[in-house]
């Protein structure tokens, strides 16, 4: 029974993306559309991006710096795992299960409230493609804007890890960054936008499916969005197993 | 002009529409009428293909409606306009941006003539100079009149209503429903109107087709109506004791069945 729901879900999901990805009516409104969702998700989330990658880094660095206590493990390590951590890890997938909690669950909304007030119905009538209008531009800008947000969440990230640790004494300015320096594998940041590129897709597209296929009322409306978050965050961490499986 | 035959509509094991089989004239306001439940709106929803019947056919204009691919599907589409129920405008935008949506899609025309374009069509609503209000701010009526303004920007070939006077004074009903007769008239369009305003029905129901259980269970003319000896179009027309006793009067002084 599951997994026949499972099933209809996914066979429903695919049959939306297809039909999001055809050829739009007229290019410059989904430009448009494009451009706005991308100020929307980029603006809109950069200070929560910021705080919490500030914070993960501080705390890496606070955290390994007291695994580090009374070993032999040179303290310019702590540069070395922050940034390592933040790279492969904790920039792309905290950020984007952030991102689906707060863009996730607004597309969400937005596009099930949508369903609600008659306007899907109203612009299919119309002979609009509702489900490339709607959902195409989310994806197109979450994928182009997301590893963006990554990228300032691993550099705001290891300066986190520095005012966490310089200024109160764990270690100098010049360790830290020479461990920074240390071992560094540019691959790792090929991975890191790899993540990010497939985390965006997922959230964004799990969450447009969700709001697409609102029916009834307000009760309905909510579940849609917090079902959109709770599986974004389900299929981005089955994602980034698959991905560390795939390419490390 | 469309025309539907032998629609069959279930959901589950209740059917709401059987067998139903009629012709919607241009140029003419055609009325679904019928009590709530009745399946005017399955019936709007399965002519305008927001959802598909078990059986039957839809021709529009000898087009089999339901066997078009779905890019022609979408380019019949753009001879439709709809008025919502709620009015289904987007409350993000303003009303010009609302009118000038079909126009941003679906043409080349250029900034200027979108504009002339928008202010024609709210002018013929008598709407002039609304263009930077948003819906929020606007009246049930005014959103109605907006609602029809979007619907005919594209010189709709066939238009659809679904109960465009549910939630306004009788007034305001009245100023809804000429509008509606008169751009069904001028542009010779093929409109079809749901919905159970008794005013609507004997004011402009060129065509109504009353449904009952799923059925048509009388059509005619808004004439043909007080001559009618079907008991449930009567019951139905004449439902509030209000109109029963203006009926009787009628009748008792001299009007001939």
């Amino acid at each position: 029974m599951v997994i026949t729901k499972l099933l209809d879900h996914l066979g429903k999901y695919l049959i939306l993306m297809g039909n999001a990805f055809s050829k739009p009516e007229k290019t410059s409104m989904y430009y448009r559309e494009v451009i706005r969702q991308m100020h929307d998700i980029g603006v809109g989330s950069l200070i929560i991006v910021f705080i919490i990658s500030l914070f993960i880094g501080a705390v890496t660095a606070i955290q390994f710096a007291y695994q580090l206590d009374g070993t032999l493990v040179p303290d310019y390590y702590i540069g070395y795992v922050v940034r390592d951590m933040t790279i492969i890890e904790l920039a792309p997938t905290i950020t984007c299960l952030v991102l689906a909690g707060k863009v996730g669950s607004n597309m969400a909304s937005e596009i099930g409230g949508m369903r609600q007030k008659e306007h899907i119905d109203a612009m299919e009538i119309m002979g609009v493609n509702t489900a490339a209008y709607l959902i195409m531009p989310k994806v197109l800008a979450a994928v182009i804007i997301i590893p963006i947000l990554v990228a300032i969440a691993a550099f705001v990230s290891i300066g986190g890890g520095f005012i966490a640790s310089v200024p109160t004494g764990l270690l100098s300015g010049q360790e830290f960054v020479m461990g920074l320096r240390s071992f560094f594998m540019p691959y790792n940041v090929f991975m890191m936008f790899v993540k990010s590129l497939v985390f965006a897709f997922l959230l964004t597209s799990i969450s447009c499916y969700q709001g697409y296929n609102v029916k009834g009322g307000s009760i309905e409306l909510g579940k849609a969005s917090t079902n959109a978050v709770v599986i974004s965050d389900i299929m981005i961490l089955l994602a980034d197993y698959l991905i560390a499986v795939v390419l490390i | 002009m469309i025309k539907i035959s032998g629609i069959y509509k279930s959901f589950g094991n209740t059917p709401v529409l059987k067998n139903i089989s009629a012709e919607f004239q241009p140029g003419k306001t055609n009325l679904i009428i019928g009590k709530s439940g009745a399946g005017k709106t399955v019936l709007l929803k399965l002519l305008v293909g927001l959802i598909a019947p078990n059986e039957g056919q839809i021709f529009y204009n000898k087009v089999d409606f339901l066997q078009l691919k779905k890019k022609d599907l979408r380019t019949l589409r753009m001879k439709v306009g709809m008025l919502f129920q709620g009015s289904a405008l987007f409350d993000s935008l303003t009303v010009e941006e609302n009118i000038r949506f079909p126009l941003d899609m679906f043409t080349d025309l250029t900034k200027k003539e979108k504009s002339d374009r928008v202010n024609t069509c709210l002018n013929r609503v008598s709407l002039d100079g609304i263009n930077a209000k948003f819906p929020s701010e606007l009246s049930g009526g005014m959103q109605k009149r907006v609602g029809i303004a979007r619907a005919i920007v594209l010189n709709p070939s066939y238009l659809f209503c679904d109960e465009p006077n549910s939630g306004l004074d009788p007034k305001t009903s009245l100023v809804i429903d000429e509008l509606i007769k008169d751009i069904t008239i001028e542009n010779n369009m093929t409109t079809i109107i749901n919905t159970h305003d008794m005013n609507s029905v004997m004011e402009i129901g060129d065509n109504v087709i009353l449904l009952h259980e799923g059925e048509i269970c009388w059509q005619g003319n808004k004439d043909e109506i007080m001559s009618s000896e079907n008991e449930i179009l009567h019951d139905f027309i004449f439902a509030s004791p209000f109109l029963q006793r203006l009926r009787n009067a009628a009748i008792s002084n001299g009007f001939q069945k």
